[in-house]
């Protein structure tokens, strides 16, 4: 069974490719910081240069090496995808299995909380709290969209853990006595760890567009560089006027690319789990 | 269908009484002092610090007890009066709001209609044909991952600046005032263009990768499959499968209410388009509380708005939520 999918998922092209370019990034992410001695916030240049064997991605208007900033942003990216969109996929599965399994006046409640956390704009909650918080961390950051990430999730998880809660197996593991949570833990989430895995990614690539989208609005850390930061930057200080692509294009790119390949790995992944959908 | 529009109904009037204590508890109980703030900025002799300290209690109602402010704060709320501007002083926030709607409005919703519309369609006609199916999904996913701003910033350079076609910031010319000449219309498009686009962009990249997915799942159903094997011609069944496509990707636009909005924001202020998001980000900078408080406030009304609108939509479109068939949403 598990040869099987491993069969299929090295040769799912999409996985392969997702895969790949996500590591690509994650090691530059640990690898990046030892190529260059330069200081992220360090003025180390001479302001405003392109691309160079010196810079590898040119200098910001205050003579700040771009390069150096890009991969220091990267690590905070991949820490906030992570602890966020894994706090968004605890909180939702969570919330899904009482509110599937138990059922009842518990399952009115949750999914009344999880249609008013759908309906409230995230990005409108996490804008007020951010602009009364006065010292931020990627921390705080991750905690805050992980808690309001999950509603999506609860209400996948809730639907799935209904249709499985009326199988023979479960049934019979009731009849036999055991605890509710032993029955969630070791006979419905089994079942359901595929697509688990596939949540928790997609939370991960929406963890990092939420981050990116408030560094950008100068709502983010306020210690630190990040991507998003680096795209504030580049807008406030005239690099579009000045013409100086290499300022706003790596962040970006890299962010596009990050949550495109956790995308199409999740494609992949659907494809090596769901038969029926496989490529014909 | 009462009973579904109830529902619908209740959860709504829940939410926003929900988003008005956020916008209430928020700036009085978190860490921080708006008003210490304000006073440690204005560089104060000692005296003088008691003395606006008083002032600005008052002015801001805080000098009555929790309960009271709360009770106030509706009564402000359903008046329209939410507060005055800082930066903008002494204009009130509703106002300094109202003036900014009409352009969030006339960049968001034609962005996100025409987008939906668009990538549905487009989605379904790629699905299962190799050649446009094999570029849709990596080019939609990748529209999909990118981020709102930085598809806004790469437009802005490349049209803007490099090509020179469109102009990058503002909704009309500085030479011109608002009105309806054709002159100004004109101007107006010329400057709404690549703000639409790049919001444009994005959606239609996830809207046709939903389409995509959810035509070919309903066809692989049962009931295509049966229409199949009877030889109904192909065109047909495709047609059946994108009708019942659509009801996810109705449910989808909801759900993306919000990151939509999000995404509006963060476009405006690559643009300098004088819309809401513009003014968060000037509230931000200036730390103009009352400001912020009202944008929030608007956002989730508007969501909450569009939201209603969806679901009458829905009713329309679904014929189970009319009779009654479903029980919940």
């Amino acid at each position: 069974m598990k040869n099987e999918f491993l069969y299929f998922a090295l040769r799912n092209r999409k996985l392969r490719l997702g895969l790949s370019v996500v590591l690509f990034f994650l090691l530059l992410t640990f690898v990046g910081p030892l190529l260059t001695d330069y200081d992220p916030w360090g003025y180390i240049g001479a302001p405003a240069q392109p691309p160079s064997a010196e810079h590898w991605f040119g200098t910001t208007t205050f003579g700040q090496d771009v390069f150096s900033q890009f991969v220091h942003g990267l690590g905070p990216a991949f820490l906030v995808g992570a602890l966020g969109g894994g706090l968004a996929t605890l909180i939702g599965t969570a919330i899904g299995f009482v509110a599937g399994y138990r059922g009842g006046w518990i399952d009115e409640i949750l999914n009344m909380l999880t249609n008013i956390v759908i309906v409230i704009p995230t990005f409108a909650v996490l804008l007020i709290i951010a602009a009364y918080l006065e010292v931020r961390s990627f921390f705080i950051e991750a905690v805050f969209i992980g808690c309001t990430a999950w509603p999506w999730t609860a209400r996948a998880v809730r639907a799935q853990t209904l249709s499985l809660r009326a199988r023979e197996f479960v049934d019979l593991a009731r009849i036999s006595g055991m605890r509710a949570s032993k029955i969630v833990a070791f006979e419905v989430a089994p079942n359901m760890m595929s697509y688990l895995v596939m949540v928790f990614i997609l939370q991960f690539g929406g963890a990092i567009l939420n981050a990116a989208t408030l560094d950008f609005i100068g709502l983010g850390p306020t210690t630190g560089i990040s991507l998003g930061l680096m795209m504030n930057y580049a807008v406030l200080w005239g690099a579009l006027q000045l013409g100086m692509w290499w300022w706003f294009v790596p962040p970006g790119l890299a962010i596009a690319l990050i949550v495109g390949a956790l995308y199409i790995t999740n494609v992949g992944l659907d494809e090596v789990f769901n038969p029926k959908l496989r490529e014909k | 269908m009462k009973r579904y529009l109830t529902r619908k109904l209740a959860i709504y009037i829940l939410t926003f009484f929900l988003a008005v204590t956020i916008d209430w508890v928020i700036p009085r109980f978190m860490p921080g002092d708006p008003v210490q703030t304000m006073l440690s900025r204005a560089n104060l002799r000692a005296e003088a610090v008691e003395v606006m300290r008083g002032y600005y209690l008052k002015a801001f109602g805080l000098d009555v007890p929790v309960w009271r402010q709360y009770l106030n704060f509706w009564v402000a709320v359903f008046h329209g009066d939410l507060g005055v501007s800082v930066y903008l002083f002494p204009k009130p926030v509703s106002r300094v709001i109202m003036e900014a709607v009409p352009y969030s409005l006339a960049l968001l919703i034609p962005a996100t209609v025409l987008s939906w519309i668009a990538g549905n369609k487009f989605g379904a006609f790629a699905a299962r044909r190799k050649w446009l199916d094999n570029t849709l999904l990596p080019v939609g996913y990748l529209l999909n991952a990118t981020p709102y701003m930085w598809l806004g910033i790469l437009l802005a350079w490349a049209f803007g600046i490099a090509l020179g076609w469109f102009p990058i910031a503002g909704a009309y010319g500085f030479d011109r005032t608002p009105s309806l000449s054709l002159g100004f219309i004109l101007d107006f498009l010329w400057h709404w263009f690549l703000p639409f686009a790049s919001l444009f962009l994005v959606q239609f990249g996830g809207w046709a990768i939903g389409m995509r997915n959810m035509v070919i799942y309903e066809l692989e159903a049962d009931y295509s499959q049966y229409l199949e094997a009877l030889g109904t011609p192909r065109g047909l069944i495709r047609r059946y499968a994108f009708r019942n496509a659509l009801l996810p990707q109705i449910t989808g636009l909801a759900l993306q209410l919000g990151v939509i909005v999000a995404g509006s924001v963060v476009t405006e202020i690559v643009f300098s388009y004088p819309g809401i998001g513009y003014l968060i980000l000037q509230a931000i900078q200036n730390q103009d509380y009352f400001l912020i408080q009202g944008c929030f406030l608007f956002i989730i009304i508007g969501v909450l708005l569009a939201n209603l609108v969806v679901d009458i939509v829905y009713i329309v479109v679904d014929p189970r939520t009319r009779r009654g068939m479903m029980g919940e949403s």
